[in-house]
């Protein structure tokens, strides 16, 4: 496979030709045999042949492979005949379990409701009915104050009032510069659940920082290009058809061509548009951060994923499942020294914590489990505000 | 011992016994707001005060306005592979500024330079650097750079100026006129270039200028250039006038080599002798063991007295009894070897007998190395005065300049000007407007040394590279690519320079090697050697005799460390606010006066006069006719006789901001005071001194904080030391032994501690050791003592290497965006060094001979019994586990009350919003000279590791908290204990004789422990210990090598009331 389909694809034209068929156009006999052997030399004796085949892929070389013997080429060639394309899968039951959450709650709040007002109309019917009796015997009744005159009432009302109020304003004030849940609409509808979910991308091949500094680095369009040199279109319609939060459809294959865009490709020729002086005509895509820590906080990615050895999910959430991504944590102070006083830090194996003697001789006699990062010092302010 | 008194001030002399006012009002009474005359009169005076404040309702709710802005994350399009964001490249390198020398590292973040630093690979400089290497990288961003060639005025390309010039330069004679060439690449294409164009001649030019010492070798020795001076080899060092720590020739050389006779111990009691003449007062001076004053008219017969003592014996008559004693001591001492004579002087005869003195005493090929010379200083002054005549006559046609600013340095920069008009073409390399540039019909900018490849030789056969960390930002040209162009090459400078070293290191694995290490030496030892004496030391000392002696006032010029001889540094506000060691004056420049002197003029320094910032302006007028107006700054140590100014200021507008001057900022040009005698420019001249009227500030940083008279240094003489080397731990014990132990704890059953008890407890004659420290530790508080796990950061300065410098507090400013706040705030003590370096005489303040000086770096102590924490009101400042005094900016609300507990007064108070980091728009604090600071290029230089602190906040020193994060990082992602020497901070990476030693004390295995618990035990003491705030950092004590303690009075209460 990685000899072959780096290259190859069997029924797409790639960085070499589709392969279905393809005996069909090439000279019989054992030419192909010595194209897959060594096509360089091919090229350079100037058969004809391989020379138009080199210039229409773009003079890219064929890597040579003298190890494979006529059969094996045989074998693989028979395989991309034969190749059919994968046939968009019906889809699924719709919604097959739809759950019968045996939802009562509106049920249970109708008759709370319903009793509730039985409740008053009762009680207002009795109050009528002994103001009514006192009437008749002629003993004075007490004068009715109204609801919105009545001190318990007021006291009541004013109590909820300012613990309402107050909860709504200190909690506004707290979550003032936060931005949880915060799913913003980006230049270019790149969806994580695709690449790193269903493709199965790891997150550190794109976000390569995230082991080496404090950024994780939002990769550059030349990353993309990686892959996308190949694979110019959506095949997964069927499978995961795309659309935003508010439920507007997305073409995927539309996205990767303003990926073309960004990073200065050109499907048709494919290969990168340059200017005079042979620089590649790219721009930079301006996402919209999700993520942000404010100017004094310093955060550093790789203590965290490469010595805390972090998971990438426990601070950004499930982002292999989200099509947009979303900020899935806090990221509040209280959030980060929450997590820092329960973690343990990497204390027995890595060879940095060996001078902390006290804490190796505790945990040795048994009076201390954990060697959290709290107790690292890593709550202390200048480990994170400097 | 001894029983000196410090003084940092003359306000001390007097205050001694009495805190004075400047101690009662630390912090001004009259508030020191730019409150207008708006608010005063203003009818509703209270209601109108938060609206003049600055302060308004629509700015409050701007700011609580609950919108979060939109940010964008921009990766690049196609990313470089060798920039990961976030991890700084480090690129070797050179600094050469006209032959000064400093093999660098840069340390570039994101494709752009940040920090400059020393390479350590380099045997010559090895790792050190200077105030002005550290601040090069702020130059690289100046707003004052042109960005496009000039022709007449206007902008154009460089195309039409290759051709206008390829076609008229061949017409007349024509000058190439450059500063010292060190490289060997560059001198290989002017050769290329002079042969093309044979009617043009080059000539070195050097701003201040060492023709007096390459003429004088060249006759003695038949090479016209300077030996290399192995200050480390010395056992004995006569300076005659050489600021070799600070300016002279090649400092951070001398420094590390100077030092390394200074690190004296009580094991090790070797300490070099170092005397001192001198006319004003210098760093090296203060380091000096012995010094004495002399008019600049009489350092020739100095050398002469010198010369006669060591050869035949004879006793001195020089006009000073400190003089006669100082010349016998020395010659006894150079005579018995490993000696070493320098002298300043332009003067080729003084520099002819000093070649001889060192002749006779045997330094040639011993600290005088004759076989690897110095190829740092090359000009010769006669060549550039033919020059200016021949222009004058106008048998000129071209004259190109690179690197040199005659307009404004040369002696007669009139004269230049107007020959200047007579010459056809006129061409400058330069990178701003400067005063030449201005009258140039052409001007190329070269690129700054951060963008450019080059290379440097600054000794045969030892080599540095220099590659750039960053592609040029302006459109600006090789200095050697134009060079070549006009000389009809076709390789570029880039190629021809790659080509040269190719072939010389033979293969790309070697160069690509030498690229990255940044220097290409010869292995072992560098080769010494003599060289035989030919010079006629009878017609040099007949001449020097011959002199009539002056019997007025003498004006000496100087360089200032910072700002040296003017170019680009005039307008690096880092360096402008850098205080001058001595004076401690920033901004500006004035005029060095005696104490005495100043009495005469009106001015006298007392308690009072040196707290105010007025100073009395004089009129200075030369012999040859130079009349300028400068401020009298009294400086303590001068020679009653002699003033001095700084070269470096009075520049011209286009230079760039901070350095423009006029009447009320800025300073006065001194270069006019030099004095041509027929041969070298002489760096004195005749003056007369005369009182004006006015007054001038000089914001001047001495007075602004105050140690209330509590004795700080500790200083020994050697024979003290020698005798007694314990006498500082009896000392602190006498001081401290009573909090070491509890009245109720038994005797025997004292705090515990580990470490070496050095003798027995108990009352009287003990020692402190660190088993009393341990017991102070603890029982000197209420408060528990704190165990430290794992690394616990300590510092240790040692004040005999420290030569006062300024590289660790340009260093700091760099690595830690401190904030530059201008000459107005300086005045009202608001500067924001992190460490600043304390300066103190002692002595008698009349007698110039008997001052000694000591310089002291302070910064935030990181005490373990802070005072300023406890008294945070919302818990902004408070100690790590690792030993760091923490402070977080953004709890701070700006009560000050931490400021006001400091006993080190290590504080800074953001007063203003210097930077724009504040909240509130329209808040940046601007004063016209310092605020291209806040330009967006020129704000590439703030370390992105660092916050940048806005108004209303309290900072300090944090220990590089940044560069200590990265070290453990580093260490954990590698999985090893951190190493020693892996967390280095700035200053003590800046620091050229290796005074700041910084590490983990719980490492055995630690430079900082070794220092504290086995090498220097004798001389560590902390600051203000009595007062129980535990610092980090200590100090390792002054040991002077003298016999007996200079500038005590018999009756010591006496002189501390001395008046002048």
């Amino acid at each position: 496979m990685s000899n072959c389909a780096s290259c190859h694809n069997p029924i797409k034209d790639a960085t070499g030709p589709a392969l279905k068929g393809i005996r069909g156009s090439l000279p019989g006999g054992d030419w192909i045999y010595n194209w897959v052997h060594n096509s360089a030399a091919l090229i350079a004796a100037g058969d004809p042949e391989a020379v138009k085949i080199f210039t229409k892929y773009n003079k890219t070389a064929m890597t040579a492979f003298p190890q494979l013997s006529n059969e094996e080429i045989d074998a693989i060639l028979k395989y991309a005949d034969d190749y059919k394309a994968p046939v968009a899968a019906a889809p699924a039951e719709g919604g097959g379990n739809t759950q019968k959450t045996a939802n009562n709650g509106w049920l249970y709040t109708t008759i709370t409701l319903t009793l509730l007002v039985l409740v008053i109309v009762l009680w207002r019917a009795n109050l009528g009915l002994r103001r009514a009796a006192n009437d008749k015997e002629g003993i004075p009744n007490e004068k009715e104050i109204p609801l919105y005159r009545s001190k318990l009432v007021i006291a009541v009302v004013a109590i909820v009032a300012f613990i309402m109020a107050g909860y709504w304003i200190t909690n506004g004030a707290i979550n003032e510069g936060r931005q949880q849940n915060y799913m913003p609409l980006q230049p270019l509808f790149y969806s994580h659940k695709v690449h790193a979910g269903i493709n199965q991308i790891n997150c550190l091949y794109c976000h390569a920082g995230a082991e080496k500094s404090r950024q994780a680095m939002i990769p550059s369009a030349n990353v993309c290009m990686n892959c996308h040199k190949q694979i110019d279109s959506y095949t997964g319609d069927a499978e995961h058809p795309l659309k935003t939060a508010e439920g507007k459809a997305i073409n995927g294959t539309e996205q990767i061509q303003l990926l073309y865009k960004y990073a200065g490709w050109d499907p048709n020729k494919k290969d990168y548009k340059r200017d005079a002086n042979g620089n590649i005509l790219s721009t930079p895509i301006q996402w919209v951060k999700i993520h942000n820590m404010p100017d004094h906080v310093y955060f550093n990615h790789s203590q965290h994923v490469k010595v805390g050895q972090v998971q990438c999910q426990k601070c950004h959430g499930p982002v292999q499942d989200m099509d947009e991504v979303y900020q899935f944590s806090a990221l509040s102070m209280g959030w980060c020294i929450n997590c820092h006083r329960q973690t343990d830090v990497q204390f027995t194996s890595n060879n940095y914590y060996s001078v902390f003697q006290k804490y190796h001789d505790e945990l040795k006699s048994g009076k201390r489990e954990h060697v959290t990062e709290a107790d690292m010092g890593g709550t202390e302010c200048q480990k994170c505000h400097y | 011992m001894s029983q000196k008194q410090y003084w940092s001030g003359e306000k001390d002399l007097t205050n001694i016994n009495t805190p004075g006012e400047v101690m009662e009002n630390e912090f001004k009474e009259e508030l020191p707001l730019d409150l207008s005359e708006g608010l005063f009169s203003a009818t509703t005076p209270r209601r109108d005060f938060l609206k003049f404040m600055g302060f308004s309702t629509l700015a409050a709710t701007l700011v609580a306005s609950c919108e979060m802005p939109v940010r964008k994350a921009i990766p690049y399009a196609i990313k470089p592979e060798d920039i990961t964001p976030g991890v700084p490249n480090y690129y070797a390198s050179t600094f050469n500024d006209g032959g000064d020398y400093c093999a660098i590292v840069i340390k570039t973040r994101d494709g752009r330079p940040i920090k400059v630093e020393g390479n350590e690979l380099s045997s010559i400089t090895k790792g050190g650097s200077s105030a002005r290497v550290q601040a090069s990288v702020l130059n690289l961003y100046d707003k004052a750079r042109i960005r496009h060639p000039y022709a007449d005025g206007k902008e154009a390309t460089f195309a039409s100026i290759d051709n206008m010039i390829k076609q008229n330069i061949a017409a007349k004679a024509g000058y190439l006129v450059t500063g010292t060439i060190i490289s060997p690449t560059t001198k290989e294409i002017i050769t290329k270039f002079l042969a093309k164009y044979p009617n043009i001649k080059h000539v070195v030019y050097d701003a201040y200028s060492y023709s007096g010492m390459l003429l004088a070798n060249e006759a003695c020795y038949g090479k016209r250039t300077l030996p290399t001076y192995h200050f480390d080899k010395a056992q004995t060092i006569v300076s005659i006038g050489a600021d070799f720590l600070g300016t002279w020739v090649s400092p951070i050389e001398f420094s590390k080599a100077y030092s390394k006779g200074r690190k004296i111990s009580a094991k090790n009691m070797n300490l070099s002798k170092h005397y001192h003449v001198e006319a004003m007062h210098t760093i090296t001076g203060g380091a000096a063991d012995l010094r004495a004053t002399a008019k600049p008219s009489e350092m020739g017969k100095v050398v002469v007295a010198l010369y006669e003592a060591v050869v035949n014996g004879t006793a001195p008559s020089l006009p000073s009894k400190n003089l006669n004693t100082l010349v016998t001591k020395a010659a006894a001492d150079l005579k018995k070897g490993n000696g070493l004579v320098v002298g300043s002087s332009n003067d080729v005869n003084i520099q002819t007998v000093i070649n001889a003195i060192n002749d006779k005493i045997g330094a040639n090929g011993v600290t005088v190395n004759w076989a690897t010379t110095s190829n740092c200083k090359q000009g010769t002054d006669k060549e550039i005065v033919d020059m200016v005549a021949a222009m004058e006559a106008g048998q000129v046609g071209a004259v190109l300049m690179h690197g040199v600013n005659p307009a404004y340095d040369y002696y007669d920069g009139k004269k230049f000007t107007a020959a200047l008009a007579k010459v056809a073409m006129t061409v400058s390399f330069a990178d701003r407007m400067d005063e030449t540039a201005q009258k140039c019909k052409y001007v190329i900018p070269d690129h700054n040394y951060l963008e450019s490849w080059g290379d440097a030789e600054p000794k045969p056969n030892y080599f540095s590279l220099q590659q750039p960390g960053i592609a040029p930002l302006f459109k600006t040209r090789a200095f050697q690519d134009s060079l070549l162009i006009w000389a009809g090459e076709a390789m570029a400078y880039g190629d021809y320079w790659k080509n040269y070293w190719m072939q010389k290191l033979g293969s790309q694995e070697n160069f690509d090697m030498a690229l990255q290490n940044g220097v290409i030496e010869p292995a072992g030892d560098m080769p010494n050697g003599t060289a035989p004496f030919a010079g006629n030391v009878e017609t040099a000392k007949g001449n020097i005799m011959g002199k009539q002696p002056h019997a007025g006032v003498e004006l000496v010029v100087y360089q200032k460390i910072g700002i040296g001889t003017g170019g680009a540094w005039s307008n690096n506000p880092w360096l402008q606010e850098m205080p001058d060691p001595i004076t401690r004056a920033t901004w500006d420049n004035y005029l060095c006066v005696s104490p005495k002197r100043a009495k005469e003029l009106d001015n006298e320094l007392t308690g009072i006069t040196e707290v105010e910032s007025k100073k009395r302006v004089v009129t200075i007028k030369a012999s040859n006719g130079y009349t300028v107006d400068l401020p009298i700054v009294a400086v303590p140590g001068m020679h009653n006789d002699v003033v001095a100014v700084a070269v470096g200021y009075g520049r011209d507008k286009m230079v760039g901001r901070a350095a423009a001057s006029d009447d009320t900022k800025g300073g006065k040009n001194a270069y006019p005071f030099y004095v041509f005698n027929g041969l070298t420019m002489e760096h004195h001249s005749d003056v007369t001194i005369a009182k004006t009227a006015k007054m001038y500030d000089i914001a001047i940083t001495q007075t602004h904080n105050s140690y209330e008279a509590r004795p700080v240094i500790h200083e020994y003489t050697l024979n003290e030391f020698r005798h007694d080397p314990n006498e500082l731990l009896k000392e602190r014990n006498a001081e401290l032994e009573h909090y070491t132990v509890l009245p109720w704890v038994e005797k025997g059953k004292e705090a515990h501690g580990h470490g070496e008890a050095a003798e027995g407890h108990g009352h009287g004659g003990g020692l402190m050791d660190s088993t009393k420290e341990e017991g102070y530790r603890e029982n000197g508080t209420l408060y528990p003592n704190y165990p430290y796990e794992g690394i616990k950061w300590g510092m240790s300065i040692d004040l005999n290497s420290c030569t006062g410098c300024g590289a660790c507090v340009v260093g700091c400013m760099a690595e830690n965006n401190v904030s530059v706040v201008g000459k107005d705030h300086v005045l009202k003590a608001h500067e924001m060094h992190w460490i600043r370096i304390d300066r103190y005489f002692s002595g008698m303040i009349n007698d110039p001979d008997t001052v000694q000086t000591i310089f002291q770096p302070m910064l935030c102590q990181h005490c373990d019994n802070a005072p300023c924490e406890n008294v945070c009101p919302v818990s902004a400042t408070n100690h790590s586990s690792e030993g760091l005094n923490q402070m977080a900016y953004n709890r701070c609300i700006g009560t000050k009350y931490c400021a006001n507990n400091c006993p080190y007064k290590v504080r800074h108070f953001n007063w203003m919003d210097w930077n724009g980091a504040d909240a509130f728009a329209d808040n940046l604090y601007e004063d016209g000279r310092r605020d291209d600071l806040n330009d967006d290029l020129t704000r590439m230089v703030l370390n992105p590791d660092v916050t940048v602190r806005s108004r209303g906040v309290m900072e300090k020193c944090t220990f590089c908290v940044q560069r200590l994060q990265d070290a453990k990082l580093a260490a954990k992602k590698e999985g090893h204990p951190l190493r020693d020497g892996a967390a280095k901070t700035a200053c003590q990476q800046a620091c050229p004789t290796d005074a700041i030693v910084f590490g983990n004390v719980k490492d055995t295995e630690s430079s900082i422990y070794k220092i504290r618990r086995k090498d220097q035990q004798e001389r560590a003491y902390y600051v203000l210990e009595h007062i129980h705030t535990l610092p980090s950092i200590n100090y390792l004590a002054r040991i002077r090598n003298t016999e007996e303690v200079i500038g005590l009075d018999e009756n010591k209460n006496e002189y501390l009331k001395y008046h002048i």
